[in-house]
């Protein structure tokens, strides 16, 4: 059951993830980020990281796939651009495919990790508590800072958006 | 939940990876390039959640706990710079902004 479970979300997850590059229109890329990181979601699910697979789909599926489709309306970036592939940027972009490809065919060919068998190993992703214990522990300091990157941000998204009359250096 | 083994999540990680490297060579909308390098940074959390999960350790997921969060701050910084650069050049196809080229 979990082997079926993982193929279906495995390749749901890739399908939609092709979509995302190959689809011309930035707002169906957009719905495709979006079932892309559901896949992504499921996948954490099976692996017992229940609250990122939740956060993932808050934060991701809610907070920045909305921000994307806000933004490509705000745009409004229709099919005037309609310019297809550049010919050398598809040449090279196939080339770099190919070769990380290739590394990874090398991996699944000799690369076999040794590695338990989950049963055998504690889920301890799955506790909401060890996220508590952690966080407040041993990761207390790169919370804080995480806090003050939050707080970088805002502040640069609005320096960047506000409009800047009469300064006309920066503008 | 008995899941499948490391070795295909780690495939699948790197899949991912690869369809969004070649979609940050490939596309030319800035826009579906920031969405492509997202994908990469998912990419990314999914190989630390597979290795976090199958050592029976903690410190994987509380990385990817501050992934998103980096991952958040910088989708809304990015998008303000198109923005941005939206209002000044009025596109968001690559081959415009090539101020820095000539």
């Amino acid at each position: 059951m979990g082997q079926i479970l993982f193929t279906c979300f495995a390749a749901f997850t890739v399908v939609c993830a092709a979509g995302v590059v190959f689809n011309k229109n930035a707002v169906n890329a957009a719905m495709c980020l979006l079932l892309a990181l559901v896949g992504v979601a499921g996948l954490f699910v099976q692996l017992d990281a229940y609250l990122l697979a939740f956060l993932l789909l808050l934060v991701y599926a809610g907070a920045v796939v909305a921000l994307f489709l806000f933004i490509i309306m705000l745009l409004d970036v229709k099919g005037r651009h309609a310019v297809g592939f550049n010919k050398v940027a598809v040449f090279a972009g196939l080339a770099a495919f190919a070769l990380l490809l290739t590394g990874l065919g090398t991996f699944v060919a000799r690369g076999q990790l040794d590695t338990p068998h989950p049963s055998n190993v504690p889920a301890v992703g799955a506790d909401l508590k060890d996220y508590a214990i952690q966080l407040f522990t041993t990761y207390l300091l790169p919370v804080q800072i995480m806090g003050f990157l939050l707080l970088a941000a805002m502040i640069g998204v609005i320096v960047l958006s506000k409009r800047w009359e009469g300064l006309d250096d920066i503008k | 939940m008995i899941t499948a083994g490391l070795n295909e999540y780690l495939i699948i990680s790197a899949v991912l990876f690869c369809i969004g490297f070649l979609g940050v060579l490939v596309r030319r909308n800035t826009l579906v390039i920031f969405m492509c390098l997202e994908l990469m940074l998912i990419a990314g959390t999914l190989a630390l959640v597979a290795f976090s999960r199958f050592n029976g350790t903690m410190d994987g997921n509380v990385f990817v706990f501050f992934i998103l969060t980096v991952a958040a701050a910088e989708v809304a910084v990015g998008l303000a710079i198109i923005v941005a650069l939206f209002r000044k050049r009025h596109t968001v196809q690559v081959d415009e902004f090539n101020s820095l080229k000539h």
